[in-house]
């Protein structure tokens, strides 16, 4: 693996493999904190964040010091990104400083590829765009495994904004590599028809029955108002098309599961129903992110 | 008076169906003569042996940026960028600030390039005023100024009605119209081309079909007012076949494609390098081919390079928020001859075809021919020389290349404006290089 990790689309089933096992070993027994380890005692990591973000940046933050690391975090706003530097003048600023790893949020696909190409310092992506975000299907897939005996063969459907979504790209570049039988769903602006070529072992599907049926995992993604340049579909259509409901999930395996990156929006993508229901595997994905950003940081880390 | 006598290389010149070893003699900055064992008692010698001698290469579409975006080139350091590459004369598009939509601007980048230029400069007019796509710009007065054309390449005329009125204008002062092609609301927050690697990169897509749609308003517009109407950089498969169609249907349409998109496509930004990000952006393979198809089969009229430099600071960002466009004044010949010519898909004489007669049938210039009388323009090239291109040599100002470190077989040896050797890559023991 090369210094950083910057995608999931680059990286071979094996080494996805060992993160995820290495991942087991973070996981706290029920009723237990995350253990509080020194294997990065004298490190300091930067966590850089253009964009807004709670979990992601709560979860690094929570990771890294349970390794013993030193962190420190820094959102775009009121530094110097706001007084007109250029983002490679930010991150040579801060490399210069020495830290030992920065781990970046960036609302343009690709920003942390560009900067490895100038830095000599390992970058983490922690969501780049609408191009990847590598630890969330690294947390998705332990999540998957933590109730699944294998992603070989798994059908897992993935619902929502896929055109914006750079949990949908990572997790579909994980998922093939192991396997799964994958299908895209949304409505057909937010489902770009190349997205079949994207990976062996995905298919698209625009009706959400047609989707659910037959799946093991059933992945929910926000609706990205924020990146649409149009609306996909009529105001009020969204959710009657490609929200969830409890009816949905009898077409499902089942022992299927409900998964959703967060942050939620109850009635939008999924109803509340949905979200706290007995398949609901959320909050889960969110207490694995930890172990899973544990795995990740050390291994880049302790080389 | 001054003479130049070009001696001993393989004169190739399409507008008379010239390909022999011969001399080529200039005097006075004109060509008095073409033939062999040519003499000259007072003349210069260039010795050409083993190389081709040509016309002067012409490149329709270039940015200068000069007036108003210095810093990332200037008429002088454009036209330094042309002659390395092998081009006597070159057009400059009217995106500069202010834009050249007026005489006087027009006039003014006349005049610059008489004090400093390399090269011969021709100016190319703006549609619009400011090429904001409203109001016809002051046409008349610029082409009395100077200009060869009208564009608003960057800013392709949105509204159907103003370039209908900017044909019927431009038919009346029998001047082409430039189009850049692209609709705008369907590329709009696209930074690549819209397929399988716009979705695998998770970049914003410009669909062929915003080229597309616009190729055919404007063949449609052009049948109708009569106007010559010139596609700009055509890079899609359907575009190639539409002009096909309208040349078979004898319409005053012609096209011109640039190196990067027969040369490269859009599998090869996988690193997000900003260099690999022009409009219209780097197609597929399918679109390639059809270019390249249409070069030989005589639906491309031109080669021209759409040299955009860009000052570093800008290209320095991240891909979707970095400007659009390449510098390509100095590797438009090796690209060319590496895969047109090497590859066999075409002769020499198509290739000098496409940067002389192409391009001056198109603007109606006296030039890229070597009949007696027109301006001593030669371009000097070979076919062999295996050469590296280094960005950070360039006499551009700008250093916004995909091609850098790439390899090359051929290219410029010398270029010559009015007679005067104004570049020249190696000497060739002669009095003046």
């Amino acid at each position: 693996m090369p210094p950083g990790l910057l995608d999931i689309e680059s990286l071979t089933r094996e080494e996805i493999a060992a993160l995820l096992e290495r991942t087991r070993f973070f996981q706290p027994q029920p009723n237990e904190s995350y253990r509080r380890l020194d294997t990065l005692k004298g490190k300091t990591i930067v966590n850089l964040f253009f964009e807004a973000s709670t979990r992601t940046r709560v979860s690094f933050e929570i990771a890294a010091k349970r390794l013993g690391a030193d962190t420190l975090t820094i959102a775009a706003q009121g530094s110097s990104v706001s007084k007109g530097e250029s983002l490679v003048d930010t991150l040579n600023t801060l490399a210069a400083m020495r830290p030992n790893a920065i781990v970046m949020r960036h609302a343009a696909s690709g920003a942390p590829h560009f900067l490895a190409r100038h830095l000599h310092i390992p970058i983490v992506n922690a969501g780049d765009g609408t191009h990847e975000h590598p630890t969330q299907a690294l947390l998705d897939a332990r999540t998957i495994l933590d109730r699944l005996p294998t992603l070989e063969g798994l059908r897992v459907a993935i619902i929502g904004d896929i055109a914006h979504s750079r949990v949908a790209r990572s997790n579909v570049h994980l998922l093939s590599k192991f396997g799964a039988e994958i299908v895209l769903c949304g409505p057909p602006s937010l489902l770009p028809r190349e997205l079949e070529q994207l990976a062996p072992g995905v298919r698209l599907a625009y009706d959400m029955t047609e989707a659910i049926r037959g799946a093991g995992v059933v992945m929910m993604l926000r609706v990205q108002l924020e990146r649409q340049h149009e609306a996909p579909m009529a105001a009020g259509e969204y959710f009657r098309f490609y929200g969830l409901r409890l009816d949905h999930l009898a077409l499902a395996q089942p022992d299927a599961i409900v998964m959703h990156p967060g942050p939620i929006n109850r009635g939008r993508e999924l109803s509340s129903e949905v979200a706290d229901s007995q398949r609901s595997v959320i909050l889960n994905q969110v207490e694995n992110g930890v172990a899973v950003r544990m795995a990740v940081l050390e291994r880049i880390l302790s080389q | 008076m001054s003479a130049l006598l070009i001696k001993g290389g393989r004169v190739i010149d399409p507008s008379q169906g010239l390909d022999a070893i011969a001399d080529v003699l200039i005097r006075d900055g004109k060509i008095e003569s073409v033939g062999t064992n040519l003499n000259a008692a007072e003349a210069d010698i260039f010795d050409a042996t083993g190389a081709i001698v040509a016309p002067g290469f012409i490149d329709m579409h270039v940015h200068l940026r000069e007036p108003g975006i210095e810093h990332a080139e200037t008429i002088e350091t454009g036209s330094k960028a042309a002659a390395a590459g092998g081009f006597t004369t070159i057009c400059c598009m009217p995106n500069t600030i202010p834009v050249n939509d007026s005489a006087t601007v027009t006039s003014y980048i006349v005049q610059r390039a008489h004090q400093v230029a390399k090269v011969n400069i021709f100016p190319i007019g703006a549609i619009t005023k400011g090429s904001l796509g409203e109001e016809l710009a002051a046409i008349g007065s610029m082409c009395e100024a100077g200009i060869v054309a009208i564009s608003d390449d960057g800013r392709p005329v949105m509204n159907a009605r103003v370039m209908r009125r900017a044909m019927e204008l431009a038919r009346a002062l029998n001047i082409p119209v430039i189009d850049h092609c692209e609709d705008l609301n369907l590329s709009a927050g696209g930074d690549m081309n819209e397929g399988v690697e716009s979705v695998r990169l998770g970049l914003g897509g410009i669909p062929s079909s915003s080229e597309d749609v616009m190729v055919a308003r404007d063949l449609l517009l052009a049948e109708q007012t009569g106007a010559h109407f010139h596609v700009a950089h055509l890079s899609t498969r359907r575009s190639v076949a539409m002009v096909a169609f309208a040349k078979s249907r004898l319409l005053k349409v012609s096209c011109e494609v640039t190196p990067h998109h027969f040369a490269i496509t859009d599998q090869e930004l996988g690193a997000y390098d900003s260099n690999f990000k022009m409009k219209p952006p780097l197609r597929c393979h399918a679109d390639v081919d059809a270019i390249i198809d249409g070069i030989v089969s005589g639906v491309v009229d031109a080669i021209a390079t759409d040299h955009a430099p860009h000052a570093g600071s800008d290209k320095m960002q991240e891909f979707e928020r970095c400007p659009f466009g390449i510098t390509g004044l100095e590797t438009a010949l090796g690209l060319s001859l590496a895969e047109l010519f090497h590859t066999g898909r075409i002769t020499l004489m198509r290739l000098v075809e496409l940067f002389t007669t192409g391009p001056a049938n198109i603007l109606q210039l006296n030039r890229g021919t070597l009949k007696p009388g027109v301006p001593g323009d030669v371009t000097v090239f070979d076919l062999d020389t295996e050469w590296t291109f280094d960005v950070q040599q360039s006499a551009s100002k700008s250093r916004n290349s995909p091609f850098h470190g790439r390899r090359f077989r051929g290219g410029p040896i010398a270029t010559i404006v009015g007679g005067e050797t104004v570049s020249c890559r190696r000497p060739y023991g002669t009095e003046n290089n």
